[in-house]
C-alpha cells in the first residue's frame, strides 16, 4: 500500500484544483462578455471584478499561514504562491482593463501620459497603484531561484510588502466605495485580524524559542516565520 | 410588485419599446431642447437623419448622435441607495416600495399650500414627453424619454410668496418600504434644493413615467424631479414633500461630503469631482467616451441663469 503524505495530496491534488477554480473568475467575466451578460455598463462591471478577485486572491494568500496553524496542516503553505501570483494576475488584468478604459476609449490611443496623470490626481487610484507596485516585485521574486539568489532572511523581508499591498488594496477600495460597502469593510477587518495574528504569533513564537520543547498556540520554533519561504 | 395602472397618458404615448425605437429610432435631444425652451414640445421628437455613427468626430456641441437608452438599461442600471448601494440594487429590491395611494405635500413660502393626491396631480398637469440626456456624477450617462410636466405648472399653481427663493424636495422616509433607510448609508430621508428660478425653468419637470410607462418603482415613482442640465442626484425621486424657503436648503449629498458635491452641481467637465474626472462620460451602451457637454448640452437654454457666478466656487 502506498502512503500519500499531506504534502502529496496539496500538491497533487488540492493545488490543481485551486489552479483550475481561480481561473473561475475569468472564466465568469470571459462568458458574460461573449453572451453581452455584463449588465448595462460592462466596463464597469469588469474593472470592479477583477479589482475585488485581485484582492479577494491577495488576502486568501494571506490567510493560507494562519489556516495552516489552526488546522494542523503545514503542507497548505504550497498554496500560497500560487494565491498570490493569482492576485497578482488579477491585478494586472484590472490595471489592464482601467487603462484601456481612460485612454483608448476616452479616444486618447494609448496615452501613457494620461493614466499617470489620473494616478497622481486621484488619491483612490494612487493608492491602488502603489497597491499594485508593491506586488510587482512580489511576483517577480516568486520563484525558488529568486529565494535562493536573494537569500531566505532578504526575501522573506521583501515579501512583507505584501502585507502594504493588502492593507493599499482594502484603503482603495473602502476610498472608493460610497462610504459603506460591506465587503470592503469585511475585507478590511480580515487583514486588520490577519495583521494582529502575525504579530501576536510572532511573540509567541520568541517566547517558543525560549521554552522551545512545548511550543505555543502550535507555533513551534520548527517554523522560523509565519512567512517562511514556501512551495 | 409594481402597481401598475392606466397612466393619465394619452393612449398613443403608450408604446413598447420595439415600436418606440421604430418610430423614432434616433434623437437628436441637444436640437429638442432648444425647442422646449421655445415651448414646443412636439419637436422634441426631431428624428435625425443619420444613423448610429459613433463618433462623427468633433467633439462638438450636439455633434454626437444622442440615442435613446433602451428600457432594460433605463431600469436595470439606478442609483437609489434607498434599495441598496449597488446598481442592480433597486431593480432587485424596489418592489416594497407601494406609490399609491401617495400624496405630495405642496407648502411653506406659498399662497395657497395644498397637499395633492398624485392622480389628482396628474389629471391637473397633463404629461407630456421630454427626452433628455441624465449625467451621473460618476461618469456616466444615459438617454431618456420621461413623461412629466413643468414643476413651474404646480409651483404657479400654489402661487410662492414674494420670500420664496428656494424649493426643497423630500423623499419617502419609510424603512419598511425602503429598506435601505434601515443603515445609515445616508442621513434619511434624501432630500434635495433648487434656486426658485431653476426650478421655474421650463426644462425642469416632475416626470410620472418613462418610455411611455409609469414609472417603475426603481426610478423613482410615482413622481421624480427631473433637472437635465445638473448631476443625476439633484433629481430627487419619489418625492412626498415640496416646500418652498427663504434660504438655501441642505441637500443629501452636499451634507454628507460638502468638499465633493455643491449645492448646485451643475453638470461641468471644467469642475473635476475628486473621484471621477468629469471630462468625459460613458453613455451606457457604449464603449467609447464622450466629451461631457457643459451644463449637459443644455447650455443655450440655462447658462444665463450662472450669469456672472464662479462656477468652480459654486460648483
Ligand atoms: C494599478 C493600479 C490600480 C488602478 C488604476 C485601480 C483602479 C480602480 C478603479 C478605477 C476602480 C473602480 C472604482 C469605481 O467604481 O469608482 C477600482 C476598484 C477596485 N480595485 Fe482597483 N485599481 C488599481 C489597483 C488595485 C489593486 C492592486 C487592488 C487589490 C489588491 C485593487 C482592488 C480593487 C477593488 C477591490 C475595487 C472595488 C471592486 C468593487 O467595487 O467590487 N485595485 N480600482
Amino acid at each position: 500500500m502506498v502512503v500519500r503524505t499531506q504534502g502529496w495530496w496539496v500538491r497533487r491534488v488540492v493545488k490543481p484544483a485551486v489552479f483550475v477554480l481561480a481561473l473561475w473568475p475569468l472564466a465568469w467575466l470571459v462568458r458574460g462578455a461573449l453572451a453581452g451578460d455584463l449588465g448595462a455598463n460592462p466596463i464597469e462591471k469588469i474593472t470592479h471584478w477583477t479589482g475585488f478577485t485581485a484582492l479577494t486572491f491577495v488576502l486568501l494568500a494571506l490567510c493560507v499561514t494562519p489556516l495552516k496553524v489552526f488546522l494542523g496542516l503545514p503542507a497548505l503553505v504550497h498554496l500560497r504562491r500560487m494565491l498570490g501570483l493569482y492576485g497578482f494576475f488579477y491585478a494586472l488584468l484590472h490595471f489592464g482593463v482601467y487603462w484601456v478604459d481612460q485612454t483608448v476609449f476616452a479616444g486618447v490611443g494609448f496615452s501613457p501620459r494620461l493614466v499617470a496623470e489620473d494616478v497622481l490626481e486621484r488619491p483612490y487610484i494612487t493608492v491602488g497603484f502603489t497597491a499594485f507596485l508593491m506586488l510587482v516585485p512580489l511576483a517577480a521574486t516568486s520563484a525558488d531561484r529568486m529565494v535562493k539568489r536573494l537569500g531566505a532572511r532578504r526575501w522573506r523581508a521583501l515579501h512583507r510588502l505584501v502585507y502594504f499591498a493588502a492593507a493599499g488594496g482594502v484603503l482603495h477600495y473602502l476610498w472608493k466605495g460610497k462610504m459603506e460597502e460591506d465587503w470592503a469593510v469585511a475585507y478590511g477587518l480580515l487583514l486588520v485580524g490577519l495583521l494582529s495574528w502575525r504579530l501576536v504569533a510572532g511573540r509567541l513564537r520568541e517566547r517558543a524559542r525560549a521554552v522551545p520543547a512545548r511550543g505555543v498556540m502550535g507555533v513551534v520554533p520548527a517554523h522560523p516565520s509565519p512567512l517562511e519561504v514556501g512551495d | 410588485m409594481l402597481i401598475r395602472r392606466k397612466p393619465d397618458i394619452p393612449s398613443s404615448e403608450i408604446t413598447d419599446e420595439k415600436v418606440y425605437w421604430n418610430r423614432r429610432a434616433f434623437i437628436r435631444a441637444a436640437a429638442g431642447a432648444g425647442a422646449l425652451a421655445l415651448g414646443a414640445p412636439v419637436v422634441n421628437r426631431l428624428v435625425a437623419a443619420a444613423a448610429g455613427g459613433r463618433r462623427d468626430g468633433g467633439g462638438q456641441q450636439g455633434a454626437l448622435e444622442d440615442k435613446l437608452n433602451t428600457y432594460e438599461e433605463i431600469t436595470t442600471y439606478n442609483n437609489f441607495y434607498e434599495f441598496g448601494t449597488g446598481k442592480g440594487d433597486p431593480a432587485k429590491y424596489a418592489h416594497t416600495l407601494r406609490p399609491r395611494p401617495w400624496t405630495v405635500e405642496v407648502t411653506g413660502e406659498v399662497h395657497r399650500p395644498r397637499v395633492y393626491d398624485i392622480d389628482e396631480l396628474l389629471k391637473l398637469f397633463p404629461l407630456e414627453e421630454r427626452v433628455y440626456r441624465l449625467r451621473c456624477v460618476e461618469a456616466w450617462s444615459m438617454v431618456i424619454p420621461w413623461e412629466g410636466f413643468p414643476l413651474a405648472s404646480l409651483l404657479e399653481r400654489v402661487e410662492p410668496t414674494s420670500h420664496a427663493r428656494f424649493v426643497e424636495f423630500t423623499t419617502l422616509y419609510d424603512p419598511e418600504q425602503m429598506p435601505g433607510q434601515r443603515r445609515a448609508v445616508l442621513p434619511w430621508p434624501y432630500v434635495e434644493g433648487l434656486r426658485l428660478d431653476e426650478a421655474m425653468h421650463p426644462l425642469t419637470i416632475l416626470a410620472a413615467g418613462l418610455y411611455g410607462k409609469v414609472l417603475p418603482n426603481q426610478n423613482g415613482a410615482p413622481l421624480r424631479l427631473v433637472v437635465p442640465w445638473k448631476y443625476g442626484f439633484k433629481s430627487i425621486k419619489s418625492i412626498v414633500r415640496i416646500r418652498l424657503v427663504r434660504e438655501q436648503p441642505r441637500t443629501t449629498w452636499n451634507l454628507v461630503a460638502p468638499h465633493e458635491y455643491g449645492f448646485y452641481a451643475n453638470v461641468n467637465p471644467d469642475v473635476d469631482h475628486p473621484r471621477w474626472s468629469q471630462k468625459r462620460e460613458r453613455r451606457i451602451g457604449e464603449l467609447f467616451k464622450r466629451p461631457t457637454l457643459f451644463l449637459n448640452g443644455y447650455a443655450d437654454q440655462v447658462a444665463h441663469l450662472y450669469a456672472g457666478m464662479d462656477l468652480r466656487k459654486y460648483f
